[in-house]
């Protein structure tokens, strides 16, 4: 790998064009959410705003526009969800959906397949989950042990899922399982577009450290799929998850989930900062500029039909020590303790930002196995 | 012109600027015969407008040209020749050709058609015959000043580059002219900001390709070091830095238009690739051992610049205590719109 694959890319100006108008959406829609819902952006989940944006034409954008998409390049995409994000709009329900789901079901799906979901994630209607982490299999997703048998025309499947952010209100799972007789590691598996409405599914929430409910556990007791709940080819399942996790690790999630703790730590500090907070805002002002530089390449790379697995993990790990900081600096630069009841906005966001920040090197891959990554691609495995 | 610029210097560089010759140049030796190859081909002159004598490229250009310079180690003022000619082109005066380069820092002042005060921390100041400086004031004017007959006190950074003062006595310029409007008295310290960040990157590069290799070579517990995880991981991270540093100048230089320096961007590639030379010049070391320590392993060529370079034209500090003051005063709903936009106001009249 090349760190010259890291080809500085300007937004075309016909992307850009929405962003005045999402802005103003947002200014309008958001005017009454405070900062402390603001700052659970990505988890924050309202199915009636994201009916609102689907109406707008806002999820599922990149998708054709015979399967209710835009037909619009991803960069205007990205410009969505980065205002999106940077405005704290809660994103939650339809996420998983624009970002993965929608594009593995285009690219893998059959034609019935898509008529079937994309539309609906278009309008905002089906929300998807993704089910790959398993008890004993976390990092080692290959390890995997859910397994569907083919029984006649059908699939029967058994096991347990875990940490599936939005099983309990979702539509869907895209689930990683064990398909091949005998097969292990990465060979043998498959993936299901799982109907969660189904009888042989238990969903569980499990409630985080902050006490709220986001994951969840996912029992399956002999349920049973048509033959066409299955997405991509039988025993593919390894190459296709591959190929999704590039979507997964580069977007401007991976680098804004605290930025509602810069916001309101700029108001705290107000507008004298003394030499040490401004030296430390124009550090985290410079770093984030760069990481949406290094995004946009590989958002770039996407567009080409690259696959920048490598690329996406370098944005990855690098915006997760950047997130994390945040809430060490704004803690170090302040004499605001943290509330999480009572106080001012800073002082709530806080409490939650440094709450969540352990998250941020664990959910899409650990920073162990996404340094893992980046080394193999420099030729050290 | 980008990959003919580059492929033209790297074939330059692979020839020419060994480590062997970078070594045998510190202390302030300049390397004649470089120099003239480097000049015959033209590019010290690459940003002057064809009217000017120069060749009218743009900035976006001539990234990947100062990049090479920092992964070769040049012990030249080739980044700062292009500077110079650029801003003399820029304020309508003929570019330069011979032996130039900046004098971003200083007590410079301009009286009576004569210039006089220090110019420090000049890059090869003794060595070079030609100066282009920005004599700050109500009007700050660009200056082109030879340096002949002019007292010279010689100092080098940590790399050993040539980094001198030079005193100059009502000297009268060779050309002069007006800042031109939308340029500042620190535009050769932001220029020069923009350089160092791209000459770090390089030098990252050259970390980094230099690392990868040793620790796929050296075995130790009877397999190579490589196939450690620790080692891997500090790997990893030296590369994560070195792609921020890349694409951080890459933006600075392309975002930079012939009539000025983008301000914001340059500022923040020097923050980050300041950062990242640190960072990576300790995780070089690391897993070069006590090898890397040696004068004899050319490591040092490149560490020694990333710790030199990392301070000139505006430090981590500096350039991010002005960042944050602009980002400050514009309050939380100007910070956002300033990272989509490019566009940082306030960053003039801030505290430096
Ligand atoms: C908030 C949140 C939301 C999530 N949402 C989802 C979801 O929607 N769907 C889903 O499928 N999963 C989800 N996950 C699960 C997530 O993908 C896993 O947590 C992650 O893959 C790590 O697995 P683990 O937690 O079992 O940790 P483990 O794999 O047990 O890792 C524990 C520690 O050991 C380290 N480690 C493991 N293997 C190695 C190795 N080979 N070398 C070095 N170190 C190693 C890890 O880096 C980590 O530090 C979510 C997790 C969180 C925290």
């Amino acid at each position: 790998m090349s760190i010259d694959q890291f080809k500085y890319s300007r937004i075309p100006p016909e992307a850009e064009a929405v962003r005045g108008e999402v802005r103003a959406f947002l200014a309008d829609a958001l005017k009454d959410n405070p900062a402390i819902r603001r700052a659970n952006s990505w988890m924050g989940f309202d199915a009636e705003f994201s009916r609102k944006l689907g109406a707008r034409g806002w999820i599922g954008m990149a998708l054709p526009k015979r399967y209710g998409g835009g037909d619009a390049s991803p960069f205007a995409r990205y410009v969505v969800i980065e205002e999106l994000l940077a405005a704290g709009a809660p994103v939650s329900a339809h996420w998983f959906a624009d970002r993965q789901s929608g594009p593995q079901i285009l690219h893998y799906g059959t034609d019935v397949q898509r008529e079937k979901h994309l539309p609906a994630i278009c309008r905002g209607e089906q929300f998807f989950c993704i089910g790959m982490s398993e008890p004993n299999s976390g990092s080692d997703l290959a390890s995997i042990k859910t397994r569907a048998r083919r029984e006649g025309d059908k699939w029967v499947v058994n096991g347990q899922k875990v940490w599936t952010t939005n099983a309990h209100r979702s539509h869907y799972m895209i689930a990683l399982v064990r398909t091949g007789e005998n097969s292990s590691r990465n060979q043998g598996l498959s993936q299901f577009i799982i109907d969660l409405s189904l009888p042989g599914i238990t969903i569980r929430p499990i409630k985080d450290l902050t006490g709220s409910e986001h994951f969840n556990e996912v029992f399956f007791d002999e349920l049973v799929l048509d033959a066409d709940a299955l997405i991509g080819t039988e025993g593919q399942g390894w190459a296709q998850v591959t190929a999704e996790l590039a979507f997964e690790r580069s977007g401007p999630e991976r680098f804004l989930s605290s930025i509602a703790l810069i916001h309101t730590l700029i108001d705290a500090v107000g507008c004298k900062p003394d030499a040490l907070q401004a030296k430390e805002i124009g550090r985290l002002m410079a770093r984030l500029l760069t990481l949406r530089h290094m995004s946009l390449a590989v958002t770039s790379q996407l567009a080409a039909g690259q696959n920048p697995a490598w690329e996406a993990s370098v944005v990855k790990d690098f915006g997760a020590v950047f997130e994390q900081e945040i809430s060490e600096l704004a803690q170090l630069l302040c004499d605001i303790s943290p509330k999480i009841e009572g106080g001012s906005d800073h002082a709530q966001v806080l409490a939650y930002l440094t709450q969540m920040a352990p998250s941020f090197s664990l959910r899409g891959g650990t920073r162990e196995i996404l340094r893992g990554i980046i080394a193999r691609g420099l030729g050290m495995r | 012109m980008r990959e003919i610029f580059d492929s033209t210097i790297e074939r330059l560089f692979l020839d020419l600027v060994t480590p062997q010759a970078v070594m045998s140049c510190e202390g302030g030796v300049w390397p004649e015969a470089m120099w003239d190859a480097i000049e015959e081909s033209g590019f010290t002159l690459a940003l002057a407008p064809e009217s000017a004598g120069g060749a009218g490229a743009a900035w976006a250009d001539v990234c990947g040209i100062v990049r090479l310079a920092g992964r070769f180690s040049l012990p030249l003022p080739l980044p700062e020749a292009m500077l110079a000619n650029w801003l003399l082109g820029v304020s309508g005066l003929q570019g330069c050709g011979g032996r130039l380069t900046i004098g971003a820092q200083g007590t410079l002042r301009f009286e009576n058609g004569t210039v006089s005060g220090e110019a420090i921390d000049v890059p090869w100041g003794s060595e070079v015959d030609f100066i282009v400086a920005v004599i700050a004031g109500d009007e700050p004017r660009v200056v082109l000043l030879s340096t002949y007959g002019v007292q010279k006190i010689h100092g080098a950074n940590i790399a050993g580059e040539p980094r001198d003062t030079l005193v100059f006595n009502e000297v009268v310029p060779l050309a002069t002219e007006l800042l031109p409007l939308g340029l500042y008295d620190d535009v050769l310290r932001l220029g020069g900001a923009m350089l160092r960040s791209a000459q770090i990157a390089g030098a990252l590069e050259c970390g980094l390709a230099l690392t990868t290799t040793y620790a796929g070579e050296r075995v130790q517990f009877g397999k190579p070091i490589a196939s450690f995880q620790a080692i891997q991981h500090q790997v990893s991270v030296l590369a994560e830095h070195t792609a921020a540093s890349a694409i951080a100048a890459e933006a600075a230089f392309a975002e930079s238009s012939n009539e000025r320096l983008a301000e914001f961007f340059s500022m923040a590639a020097k923050i980050c690739s300041s950062e990242a030379a640190g960072i990576g010049a300790g995780i070089a070391h690391a897993v070069h051992g006590a090898i890397g320590f040696t004068h004899e392993h050319a490591l040092h060529l490149t560490t020694r610049r990333l710790w030199a370079w990392r301070s000139e034209f505006g430090s981590l500090t500096e350039w991010s205590k002005k960042l944050g003051y602009a980002a400050c005063s514009g309050g939380a709903k100007e910070f956002w719109p300033a990272i989509t936009s490019g566009q940082l106001h306030n960053l003039k009249g801030v505290p430096a």
